[in-house]
Protein backbone atom coordinates (compact mmCIF):
# COMPACT_ATOMS: atom_id res chain seq x y z
CA UNK A 1 0.00 0.00 0.00
CA UNK A 2 1.25 3.47 -0.82
CA UNK A 3 1.86 5.93 1.99
CA UNK A 4 1.15 8.81 -0.39
CA UNK A 5 -2.57 8.49 0.31
CA UNK A 6 -2.03 8.62 4.08
CA UNK A 7 -0.17 11.91 4.25
CA UNK A 8 -1.22 14.28 1.48
CA UNK A 9 0.33 17.70 2.00
CA UNK A 10 -1.43 20.55 0.27
CA UNK A 11 -0.39 23.79 -1.31
CA UNK A 12 -3.16 26.25 -1.92
CA UNK A 13 -2.97 28.98 -4.55
CA UNK A 14 -5.47 31.65 -5.48
CA UNK A 15 -5.44 32.08 -9.28
CA UNK A 16 -7.82 35.04 -9.45
CA UNK A 17 -10.52 33.97 -7.06
CA UNK A 18 -13.00 36.26 -5.32
CA UNK A 19 -11.71 34.72 -2.01
CA UNK A 20 -14.97 32.86 -1.48
CA UNK A 21 -13.40 29.47 -2.20
CA UNK A 22 -10.20 30.43 -0.34
CA UNK A 23 -12.16 31.01 2.82
CA UNK A 24 -13.86 27.64 2.36
CA UNK A 25 -10.44 25.97 1.86
CA UNK A 26 -9.24 27.50 5.13
CA UNK A 27 -12.50 26.46 6.79
CA UNK A 28 -11.43 22.84 6.13
CA UNK A 29 -8.54 23.36 8.59
CA UNK A 30 -10.76 24.58 11.41
CA UNK A 31 -11.85 22.34 14.31
CA UNK A 32 -15.24 21.95 12.61
CA UNK A 33 -13.85 19.98 9.62
CA UNK A 34 -10.22 19.32 10.74
CA UNK A 35 -8.62 17.80 7.63
CA UNK A 36 -5.51 16.91 9.68
CA UNK A 37 -7.56 13.82 10.63
CA UNK A 38 -6.50 12.46 7.23
CA UNK A 39 -2.90 13.62 7.67
CA UNK A 40 -3.56 16.63 5.42
CA UNK A 41 -1.26 19.58 6.12
CA UNK A 42 -1.42 22.99 4.47
CA UNK A 43 2.28 23.44 3.63
CA UNK A 44 2.59 26.62 1.61
CA UNK A 45 5.74 25.15 0.06
CA UNK A 46 5.43 23.52 -3.39
CA UNK A 47 8.48 21.35 -2.75
CA UNK A 48 6.77 19.66 0.19
CA UNK A 49 3.33 19.41 -1.38
CA UNK A 50 1.51 16.46 -2.95
CA UNK A 51 -1.77 18.14 -3.82
CA UNK A 52 -2.14 21.48 -5.56
CA UNK A 53 -5.42 23.19 -4.63
CA UNK A 54 -6.20 26.04 -7.01
CA UNK A 55 -9.09 28.41 -6.53
CA UNK A 56 -10.27 30.92 -9.09
CA UNK A 57 -9.73 31.11 -12.83
CA UNK A 58 -6.34 31.62 -14.38
CA UNK A 59 -5.51 35.04 -15.82
CA UNK A 60 -2.58 36.51 -17.72
CA UNK A 61 -0.84 37.47 -14.47
CA UNK A 62 -1.16 34.13 -12.70
CA UNK A 63 -0.22 31.73 -15.54
CA UNK A 64 3.46 31.83 -14.68
CA UNK A 65 2.86 31.34 -10.95
CA UNK A 66 0.52 28.38 -11.46
CA UNK A 67 2.99 26.76 -13.87
CA UNK A 68 5.94 27.38 -11.57
CA UNK A 69 4.24 25.96 -8.50
CA UNK A 70 3.20 22.90 -10.51
CA UNK A 71 6.73 22.38 -11.85
CA UNK A 72 8.31 22.71 -8.41
CA UNK A 73 6.16 19.97 -6.91
CA UNK A 74 7.87 16.57 -6.84
CA UNK A 75 6.06 13.57 -8.39
CA UNK A 76 3.56 12.09 -7.66
CA UNK A 77 1.34 15.17 -7.62
CA UNK A 78 -2.33 15.92 -8.13
CA UNK A 79 -4.09 19.13 -9.10
CA UNK A 80 -7.52 19.84 -7.62
CA UNK A 81 -9.50 22.72 -9.13
CA UNK A 82 -11.70 24.14 -6.36
CA UNK A 83 -14.86 26.00 -7.35
CA UNK A 84 -16.52 26.66 -10.67
CA UNK A 85 -14.02 29.43 -11.65
CA UNK A 86 -11.08 27.08 -11.30
CA UNK A 87 -12.99 24.38 -13.18
CA UNK A 88 -14.14 26.38 -16.20
CA UNK A 89 -13.64 30.09 -15.63
CA UNK A 90 -17.12 30.53 -14.15
CA UNK A 91 -18.66 33.97 -14.42
CA UNK A 92 -15.25 35.43 -15.31
CA UNK A 93 -14.90 33.24 -18.41
CA UNK A 94 -15.70 36.05 -20.86
CA UNK A 95 -13.32 38.56 -19.24
CA UNK A 96 -10.57 39.89 -21.55
CA UNK A 97 -7.78 38.86 -19.15
CA UNK A 98 -9.11 35.44 -18.15
CA UNK A 99 -8.01 32.31 -19.96
CA UNK A 100 -10.57 30.04 -18.34
CA UNK A 101 -10.19 27.12 -15.95
CA UNK A 102 -6.90 25.92 -14.45
CA UNK A 103 -6.82 23.10 -17.00
CA UNK A 104 -5.81 25.67 -19.62
CA UNK A 105 -2.38 25.81 -17.93
CA UNK A 106 -1.74 22.61 -15.96
CA UNK A 107 -3.42 19.19 -16.15
CA UNK A 108 -6.24 18.99 -13.60
CA UNK A 109 -7.13 15.66 -11.97
CA UNK A 110 -10.18 16.54 -9.87
CA UNK A 111 -12.81 19.23 -10.42
CA UNK A 112 -14.74 20.43 -7.37
CA UNK A 113 -17.86 22.36 -8.43
CA UNK A 114 -19.60 25.05 -6.39
CA UNK A 115 -19.70 28.79 -5.92
CA UNK A 116 -18.26 28.84 -3.42
CA UNK A 117 -17.35 25.16 -3.07
CA UNK A 118 -18.47 23.87 0.32
CA UNK A 119 -15.80 22.53 2.73
CA UNK A 120 -17.43 19.09 2.51
CA UNK A 121 -17.10 19.19 -1.28
CA UNK A 122 -13.44 20.30 -1.05
CA UNK A 123 -12.58 17.47 1.36
CA UNK A 124 -14.45 15.09 -0.96
CA UNK A 125 -12.40 16.36 -3.91
CA UNK A 126 -9.11 15.95 -2.05
CA UNK A 127 -10.03 12.42 -0.96
CA UNK A 128 -10.89 11.64 -4.59
CA UNK A 129 -7.52 13.10 -5.52
CA UNK A 130 -5.87 10.56 -3.19
CA UNK A 131 -7.00 7.77 -5.52
CA UNK A 132 -5.34 9.54 -8.46
CA UNK A 133 -2.24 10.08 -6.31
CA UNK A 134 -2.00 6.34 -5.59
CA UNK A 135 -2.37 5.54 -9.30
CA UNK A 136 0.39 8.02 -10.20
CA UNK A 137 2.61 6.53 -7.50
CA UNK A 138 2.09 3.04 -8.95
CA UNK A 139 2.88 4.39 -12.43
CA UNK A 140 6.14 5.86 -11.07
CA UNK A 141 7.37 2.38 -10.17
CA UNK A 142 6.90 1.25 -13.76
CA UNK A 143 8.34 4.43 -15.23
CA UNK A 144 12.01 4.05 -14.15
CA UNK A 145 12.22 0.80 -16.10
CA UNK A 146 10.70 2.46 -19.17
CA UNK A 147 12.98 5.51 -18.77
CA UNK A 148 16.06 3.27 -18.53
CA UNK A 149 15.02 1.55 -21.76
CA UNK A 150 14.55 4.88 -23.50
CA UNK A 151 18.00 6.04 -22.32
CA UNK A 152 19.59 2.84 -23.61
CA UNK A 153 17.95 3.50 -26.99
CA UNK A 154 19.21 7.09 -27.05
CA UNK A 155 22.71 5.88 -26.23
CA UNK A 156 22.59 3.39 -29.08
CA UNK B 1 29.67 1.67 32.81
CA UNK B 2 31.64 -1.04 31.05
CA UNK B 3 31.96 -1.81 27.37
CA UNK B 4 29.03 -4.25 27.21
CA UNK B 5 26.50 -1.84 28.68
CA UNK B 6 27.85 0.90 26.40
CA UNK B 7 27.27 -1.26 23.33
CA UNK B 8 23.79 -2.24 24.56
CA UNK B 9 23.06 1.47 25.07
CA UNK B 10 24.21 2.36 21.55
CA UNK B 11 22.30 -0.48 19.84
CA UNK B 12 19.14 0.26 21.82
CA UNK B 13 19.46 3.94 20.90
CA UNK B 14 19.98 3.23 17.20
CA UNK B 15 16.93 0.96 16.99
CA UNK B 16 14.50 2.38 19.54
CA UNK B 17 15.14 6.14 19.25
CA UNK B 18 13.47 6.63 15.84
CA UNK B 19 10.46 4.56 16.98
CA UNK B 20 10.15 6.44 20.26
CA UNK B 21 10.86 9.79 18.57
CA UNK B 22 8.23 9.19 15.89
CA UNK B 23 5.63 8.09 18.43
CA UNK B 24 6.43 11.14 20.54
CA UNK B 25 5.91 13.37 17.50
CA UNK B 26 2.60 11.61 16.80
CA UNK B 27 1.41 12.03 20.37
CA UNK B 28 2.59 15.64 20.22
CA UNK B 29 0.42 16.31 17.15
CA UNK B 30 -2.55 14.53 18.72
CA UNK B 31 -2.31 16.47 21.99
CA UNK B 32 -1.79 19.74 20.10
CA UNK B 33 -4.91 19.02 18.05
CA UNK B 34 -6.94 18.28 21.18
CA UNK B 35 -5.71 21.51 22.77
CA UNK B 36 -7.02 23.33 19.69
CA UNK B 37 -10.36 21.51 19.89
CA UNK B 38 -9.63 19.31 16.88
CA UNK B 39 -9.65 15.54 16.46
CA UNK B 40 -6.10 15.36 15.14
CA UNK B 41 -4.21 12.88 12.98
CA UNK B 42 -3.54 9.23 13.91
CA UNK B 43 -0.68 8.65 16.37
CA UNK B 44 1.31 6.94 13.59
CA UNK B 45 0.98 9.97 11.28
CA UNK B 46 4.69 11.01 11.52
CA UNK B 47 5.65 7.54 10.24
CA UNK B 48 3.19 7.84 7.34
CA UNK B 49 4.72 11.24 6.52
CA UNK B 50 8.23 9.80 6.75
CA UNK B 51 7.53 6.86 4.42
CA UNK B 52 5.63 9.09 2.01
CA UNK B 53 8.62 11.41 1.76
CA UNK B 54 10.79 8.40 0.91
CA UNK B 55 8.38 7.52 -1.90
CA UNK B 56 8.47 10.97 -3.47
CA UNK B 57 10.51 11.93 -6.49
CA UNK B 58 14.00 13.02 -5.35
CA UNK B 59 14.60 16.68 -6.23
CA UNK B 60 17.71 18.42 -4.97
CA UNK B 61 18.88 21.94 -5.67
CA UNK B 62 22.51 20.84 -5.85
CA UNK B 63 24.52 17.70 -5.18
CA UNK B 64 26.33 18.97 -2.10
CA UNK B 65 23.08 19.61 -0.22
CA UNK B 66 22.35 15.91 0.29
CA UNK B 67 25.87 15.37 1.57
CA UNK B 68 25.44 18.03 4.27
CA UNK B 69 22.02 16.74 5.28
CA UNK B 70 23.33 13.18 5.56
CA UNK B 71 26.23 14.47 7.67
CA UNK B 72 23.64 16.18 9.88
CA UNK B 73 21.90 12.85 10.46
CA UNK B 74 25.17 10.96 11.03
CA UNK B 75 26.48 13.46 13.57
CA UNK B 76 23.13 13.61 15.37
CA UNK B 77 23.29 9.81 15.66
CA UNK B 78 26.91 9.98 16.87
CA UNK B 79 25.88 12.59 19.45
CA UNK B 80 23.15 10.30 20.71
CA UNK B 81 25.50 7.31 20.74
CA UNK B 82 28.01 9.23 22.89
CA UNK B 83 25.22 10.05 25.29
CA UNK B 84 23.66 6.59 25.52
CA UNK B 85 27.06 4.87 25.73
CA UNK B 86 27.54 6.82 28.96
CA UNK B 87 30.16 9.07 27.35
CA UNK B 88 31.47 12.55 27.98
CA UNK B 89 28.92 15.38 28.16
CA UNK B 90 31.38 17.92 26.74
CA UNK B 91 32.10 15.75 23.70
CA UNK B 92 28.34 15.31 23.38
CA UNK B 93 27.87 19.09 23.21
CA UNK B 94 30.61 19.57 20.62
CA UNK B 95 29.28 16.89 18.25
CA UNK B 96 25.77 18.31 18.70
CA UNK B 97 27.03 21.73 17.64
CA UNK B 98 28.82 20.23 14.63
CA UNK B 99 25.62 18.42 13.59
CA UNK B 100 23.57 21.62 13.82
CA UNK B 101 26.18 23.47 11.76
CA UNK B 102 25.85 20.86 9.00
CA UNK B 103 22.12 21.59 8.81
CA UNK B 104 22.79 25.33 8.62
CA UNK B 105 25.39 24.83 5.85
CA UNK B 106 22.94 22.60 3.95
CA UNK B 107 20.33 25.36 4.08
CA UNK B 108 22.87 28.00 3.02
CA UNK B 109 24.04 25.85 0.09
CA UNK B 110 20.64 26.06 -1.61
CA UNK B 111 20.89 29.85 -2.18
CA UNK B 112 17.16 30.21 -1.68
CA UNK B 113 16.30 33.43 0.16
CA UNK B 114 13.85 31.63 2.47
CA UNK B 115 16.36 28.92 3.36
CA UNK B 116 19.05 31.58 3.87
CA UNK B 117 16.94 33.56 6.32
CA UNK B 118 16.05 30.26 8.01
CA UNK B 119 19.74 29.33 8.27
CA UNK B 120 20.64 32.73 9.72
CA UNK B 121 17.89 32.37 12.29
CA UNK B 122 19.13 28.87 13.12
CA UNK B 123 22.58 30.35 13.83
CA UNK B 124 20.96 32.94 16.12
CA UNK B 125 19.08 30.17 17.89
CA UNK B 126 22.34 28.28 18.38
CA UNK B 127 23.84 31.43 19.91
CA UNK B 128 20.84 31.56 22.21
CA UNK B 129 20.95 27.98 23.52
CA UNK B 130 24.67 27.08 23.49
CA UNK B 131 25.64 28.90 26.75
CA UNK B 132 22.88 27.16 28.69
CA UNK B 133 23.81 23.71 27.33
CA UNK B 134 27.43 24.30 28.38
CA UNK B 135 26.28 25.45 31.84
CA UNK B 136 24.26 22.23 32.11
CA UNK B 137 27.35 20.10 31.50
CA UNK B 138 29.39 22.17 33.98
CA UNK B 139 26.58 21.88 36.52
CA UNK B 140 26.67 18.08 36.31
CA UNK B 141 30.43 18.24 36.73
CA UNK B 142 30.13 20.35 39.88
CA UNK B 143 27.74 17.82 41.42
CA UNK B 144 29.46 14.56 40.41
CA UNK B 145 33.03 15.75 39.66
CA UNK B 146 32.79 13.99 36.31
CA UNK B 147 31.49 14.89 32.84
CA UNK B 148 30.58 11.25 32.21
CA UNK B 149 26.91 10.40 31.71
CA UNK B 150 27.57 6.97 33.26
CA UNK B 151 28.86 8.57 36.47
CA UNK B 152 25.80 10.81 36.69
CA UNK B 153 23.28 7.96 36.47
CA UNK B 154 25.16 5.89 39.08
CA UNK B 155 25.72 8.85 41.41
CA UNK B 156 24.26 8.80 44.93
CA UNK B 157 22.71 12.25 44.67
CA UNK B 158 19.81 13.36 42.52
CA UNK B 159 21.06 16.08 40.16
CA UNK B 160 17.96 18.29 40.37
CA UNK B 161 18.39 18.79 44.14
CA UNK B 162 21.64 20.65 43.50
CA UNK B 163 20.77 21.98 40.05
CA UNK B 164 17.22 23.37 40.18
CA UNK B 165 18.25 26.62 38.44
CA UNK B 166 20.13 24.80 35.70
CA UNK B 167 17.12 22.50 35.22
CA UNK B 168 14.82 25.50 34.70
CA UNK B 169 17.34 27.06 32.32
CA UNK B 170 17.66 23.83 30.35
CA UNK B 171 13.90 23.39 30.03
CA UNK B 172 13.76 27.01 28.81
CA UNK B 173 16.21 26.39 25.95
CA UNK B 174 14.62 22.99 25.26
CA UNK B 175 11.80 25.02 23.67
CA UNK B 176 14.34 26.26 21.11
CA UNK B 177 15.86 22.83 20.53
CA UNK B 178 12.50 21.09 20.10
CA UNK B 179 11.50 23.82 17.60
CA UNK B 180 8.47 24.91 19.57
CA UNK B 181 6.76 28.30 19.71
CA UNK B 182 7.66 31.00 20.80
CA UNK B 183 11.19 30.09 19.59
CA UNK B 184 10.49 28.22 16.34
CA UNK B 185 12.10 31.00 14.32
CA UNK B 186 14.09 29.02 11.79
CA UNK B 187 11.67 26.21 11.08
CA UNK B 188 8.35 25.27 12.57
CA UNK B 189 6.07 22.29 12.54
CA UNK B 190 3.08 24.58 12.29
CA UNK B 191 2.45 28.01 10.77
CA UNK B 192 4.07 27.11 7.50
CA UNK B 193 3.38 30.39 5.80
CA UNK B 194 6.00 32.72 7.26
CA UNK B 195 9.35 32.22 5.49
CA UNK B 196 7.57 29.36 3.65
CA UNK B 197 9.30 26.63 5.66
CA UNK B 198 12.49 28.41 6.72
CA UNK B 199 15.47 26.13 6.95
CA UNK B 200 13.83 23.23 5.11
CA UNK B 201 12.22 25.20 2.27
CA UNK B 202 14.49 23.73 -0.39
CA UNK B 203 14.52 20.17 0.92
CA UNK B 204 12.00 17.70 -0.40
CA UNK B 205 11.38 13.98 -0.56
CA UNK B 206 14.15 11.79 0.81
CA UNK B 207 16.23 14.76 2.06
CA UNK B 208 13.33 16.06 4.14
CA UNK B 209 12.75 12.53 5.47
CA UNK B 210 16.38 12.42 6.65
CA UNK B 211 15.92 15.73 8.50
CA UNK B 212 12.75 14.40 10.11
CA UNK B 213 14.54 11.22 11.20
CA UNK B 214 17.43 13.24 12.63
CA UNK B 215 14.91 15.37 14.52
CA UNK B 216 13.45 12.23 16.15
CA UNK B 217 16.91 11.01 17.14
CA UNK B 218 17.69 14.50 18.50
CA UNK B 219 14.50 14.77 20.59
CA UNK B 220 15.28 11.50 22.34
CA UNK B 221 18.72 12.51 23.58
CA UNK B 222 17.49 15.99 24.51
CA UNK B 223 14.91 14.32 26.75
CA UNK B 224 17.81 12.11 27.87
CA UNK B 225 19.44 15.18 29.42
CA UNK B 226 16.22 15.91 31.31
CA UNK B 227 16.42 12.27 32.45
CA UNK B 228 19.93 12.89 33.82
CA UNK B 229 18.60 15.51 36.24
CA UNK B 230 16.49 12.88 38.06
CA UNK B 231 18.31 9.59 37.48
CA UNK B 232 20.71 8.41 40.18
CA UNK B 233 21.59 5.17 41.93
CA UNK B 234 18.14 4.64 43.55
CA UNK B 235 16.02 1.85 42.04
CA UNK B 236 12.91 4.02 41.55
CA UNK B 237 14.77 6.90 39.92
CA UNK B 238 14.59 5.72 36.24
CA UNK B 239 10.78 5.53 36.45
CA UNK B 240 10.60 8.96 38.07
CA UNK B 241 13.01 10.32 35.45
CA UNK B 242 10.90 9.03 32.54
CA UNK B 243 7.78 10.54 34.13
CA UNK B 244 9.57 13.89 34.47
CA UNK B 245 10.72 13.67 30.81
CA UNK B 246 7.12 13.13 29.66
CA UNK B 247 5.90 15.95 31.93
CA UNK B 248 8.52 18.32 30.48
CA UNK B 249 7.53 17.34 26.95
CA UNK B 250 3.87 17.97 27.79
CA UNK B 251 4.83 21.38 29.18
CA UNK B 252 6.62 22.15 25.91
CA UNK B 253 3.50 21.22 23.92
CA UNK B 254 1.43 23.46 26.19
CA UNK B 255 3.86 26.35 25.68
CA UNK B 256 3.89 25.67 21.93
CA UNK B 257 0.12 25.98 21.72
CA UNK B 258 -0.17 29.03 23.94
CA UNK B 259 2.42 31.41 22.56
CA UNK B 260 2.90 33.11 19.22
CA UNK B 261 6.32 33.23 17.63
CA UNK B 262 8.65 35.84 19.16
CA UNK B 263 11.31 37.90 17.42
CA UNK B 264 14.91 36.64 17.42
CA UNK B 265 15.99 39.47 19.75
CA UNK B 266 13.66 38.12 22.42
CA UNK B 267 14.92 34.57 21.86
CA UNK B 268 18.56 35.56 22.42
CA UNK B 269 17.98 38.08 25.21
CA UNK B 270 15.63 35.92 27.21
CA UNK B 271 17.68 32.72 26.93
CA UNK B 272 20.90 34.52 27.89
CA UNK B 273 19.18 36.27 30.78
CA UNK B 274 17.79 32.94 32.00
CA UNK B 275 21.20 31.26 31.57
CA UNK B 276 22.92 34.08 33.47
CA UNK B 277 20.42 34.36 36.30
CA UNK B 278 19.13 30.90 37.21
CA UNK B 279 21.99 28.95 35.61
CA UNK B 280 24.95 31.02 36.75
CA UNK B 281 23.55 31.77 40.21
CA UNK B 282 22.92 28.05 40.67
CA UNK B 283 26.59 27.41 39.88
CA UNK B 284 27.78 30.14 42.27
CA UNK B 285 25.72 28.60 45.08
CA UNK B 286 27.18 25.17 44.27
CA UNK B 287 30.67 26.68 44.34
CA UNK B 288 30.26 28.10 47.82
CA UNK B 289 28.49 25.19 49.58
Amino acid sequence: MSYVTKSPWIIHYDGSSCNGCDIEVLACLTPMYDVERFGIINTGNPKHADIFLVTGSVNEQSIKVVKQIYDQMPEPKVVVAVGICASSGGIFKECYNVLGGIDMVVPVDVYVPGCAARPEAIIDGVVKGLGVLAEKRAAMDKKPAAAAKAEAKEGA
Amino acid sequence: MNLTTSIIGIVAYLILAPIAGGLLAGIDRKISARMQGRCGPPILQPFYDFFKLLEKEPITVNKVQDFYVNCFLIFIIITGCIFFAGGDLLLFIFTLTLASIFLVVAAFSSNSPYAQVGAERELLQMMAYEPMILLTAIGFYMVNFSFKVSDTVTSDVMGIIYLPGIFIGFVFILTIKLRKSPFDLSMSHHAHQELVKGLTTEFSGRTLAVIELAHWYENIFLLGIVYLFIAHSAVWSPIAAVIVCLAVYFLEILIDNNYARMKWQFAINSSWVVALTVGFVNMLVLYFI
